[in-house]
């Protein structure tokens, strides 16, 4: 590794780094950190479990079927929330940037419910929606539109005017213009804004789980919780992270293979 | 004259909120078929605007302006615009972004394949006719915005300060390009641009303007043999007309 380093010439090293050395670091940051966790379950805090007594937790509940279960639970939840989220978030957020009047008559909903946070919507869900899946949905729902559509309803509106009279000079149609410029144009937005509103789904997904679940990584911590099972919240917190973490870079992949064209400042 | 645009008492104010301003007061401007007219002036001389609204993107407050003597309403792809940041599609390859006009009008795919690698051949890009804009240069990708205008087959290109964003070496070879594309295929091209030499160096004729409010100032004939080379930019002939166009530039009286 050292002798790789070396042969890299020496100019401007600083600036951006070696995919290589970045990956040793991530690794040797990741190891670090386990190491740290076992230290303070070893020696100190009354209680907390580190992380061999995890790794076992996590093997029983794969082997007796609990985790894998758990986990498509909460994904089937979240894609759900997500996808009728985004889908119902990118026509709107177009409506929104393309006609002044669909904007002065969504946006003051849009922006109010944007500042109550999904989770204080959970009463009044369940009250209208019963506890079965259809309030857990919906408050992820709620939560993965509202983050999504901002985003792309702020990228049609930053469309570069020029780009519009370079399609208008050639002959094109509003529709055309809508289809051929305005979309394409407003894709990098809308992948931001689906990744902030996966983010969002996911955020809320623990608690949305809190509504009487059978099932679910949420709901296995809360049982965990009442049992006083730290070895599994743990699991289930590892799972929502390492989950999270993998659709968030599945939708990056995503971005640069869709979005490869902007040029980078 | 036979016009191919005639500009009739076109006047133009934007409001302020103190007041209406009076970007163009009662221009009255004719371009002849084929003819190569520079547009030079102050800023705020109002030349964008004149030339925006020949383009279609905006509408006269009063005159009006026509093309082969019918009034001019909305853009159309008899009259191609070449802007000054280029405005290629950035997710388009060099030849999507020049078979972008072509696409919208009825002819086959074979046709608008020949046509597109015809104008980008005629500019010059054809080892990077699948190249994104990102990784072109600001000289090329104005060629590959020159070559999306051509390829549509408009009567006139309209052209705002299309070089004015590129050095001083680029600059010197896209004028000879265009005027090698525009001999090779001769449209009636209105030029706006701030720089005298370049107003010179293209035009049959260069339109000098003046602000507060925009006016033609002055029509000065540019009485030098096309090709213009590097000859021609060195003459003293061309020192001469260049000197006059700068005085009437720099040293306009101000408006009564």
């Amino acid at each position: 590794m050292t002798a790789a380093i070396m042969s890299e010439p020496p100019a401007a090293p600083r600036r951006r780094a070696r995919p290589g050395r970045t990956l040793v670091l991530n690794v040797t940051a990741v190891i670090a950190g386990l190491a740290v966790w076992t230290g303070l379950s070893v020696s100190g805090i009354q209680g907390l479990t580190g992380p061999i007594e995890v790794v076992g937790r996590a093997a029983e509940l794969v082997a007796d079927g609990t985790l894998p279960t758990d986990i498509l639970a909460s994904l089937r939840r979240v894609f759900t929330g997500f996808v009728l989220g985004t889908a119902l978030a990118v026509p709107v957020g177009f409506l929104m940037g393309w006609y002044a009047t669909a904007r002065a008559l969504i946006e003051p909903y849009v922006q109010f419910f944007r500042t109550i946070p999904p989770l204080a919507i959970i009463p009044l869900a369940i009250l209208l929606m019963g506890i079965g899946e259809t309030p857990k949905v919906f408050v992820i729902f709620l939560a993965a539109f509202l983050s999504s559509v901002v985003s792309t309803f702020q990228g049609v509106l930053d469309v570069d005017r020029t780009l519009i009279n370079a399609a208008r000079v050639l002959g094109a149609s509003d529709r055309t213009i809508f289809l051929k410029v305005v979309v394409p144009a407003s894709t990098p937005f809308i992948i931001v804004g689906m990744r902030i509103g996966l983010g969002a789904a996911w955020g809320t997904l623990v608690a949305a789980e809190l509504i009487a679940a059978q099932e679910g990584l949420g709901y296995r911590m809360q049982q965990a919780q009442l049992y006083y099972d730290l070895p599994t919240i743990f699991v289930g917190l590892i799972s929502i992270g390492v989950l999270g973490l993998a659709m968030d870079r599945l939708l990056l992949l995503a971005e640069r293979r869709l979005t490869g064209w902007q040029e980078r400042r | 004259m036979n016009a191919k645009i005639s500009f009739q008492g076109v006047s133009k104010s934007f409001p302020l909120k103190s007041g209406d301003f009076l970007a163009l007061d009662r221009v009255d401007l004719d371009i002849a078929d084929r003819e190569f007219v520079t547009v030079v002036g102050p800023s705020g001389c109002g030349k964008s605007t004149l030339m925006s609204m020949a383009a279609g993107l905006e509408e006269p407050g009063t005159g009006q302006i026509l093309l082969d003597g019918a009034p001019v309403s909305g853009p159309g792809p008899d009259r191609g615009v070449i802007f000054q940041q280029y405005a290629l599609f950035p997710w388009l390859s060099v030849r999507k972004n020049v078979e972008f006009g072509l696409r919208l009008q009825p002819i086959s795919a074979e046709e608008r394949r020949r046509r597109a690698q015809h104008a980008i051949d005629l500019v010059g890009l054809t080892d990077f006719a699948d190249a994104l804009p990102k990784t072109l240069s600001g000289g090329m990708k104005q060629r590959c915005a020159i070559a999306r205008a051509y390829a549509v087959g408009p009567q006139v290109l309209l052209m705002d300060e299309p070089f004015g964003a590129l050095d001083a070496l680029t600059r010197v070879q896209l004028q000879d390009q265009l005027l090698d594309t525009w001999s090779r295929e001769r449209r009636t091209v209105m030029f706006i641009t701030h720089d005298v030499d370049e107003a010179v160096y293209l035009a049959n004729r260069v339109v000098v303007m003046a602000a507060r409010p925009g006016r033609v100032h002055r029509v000065i004939e540019v009485d030098l043999p096309y090709p213009r080379t590097e000859e021609v930019r060195l003459s003293p002939e061309f020192a001469r007309i260049r000197n006059e166009v700068w005085h009437s530039v720099y040293h306009q009286a101000p408006a009564a």
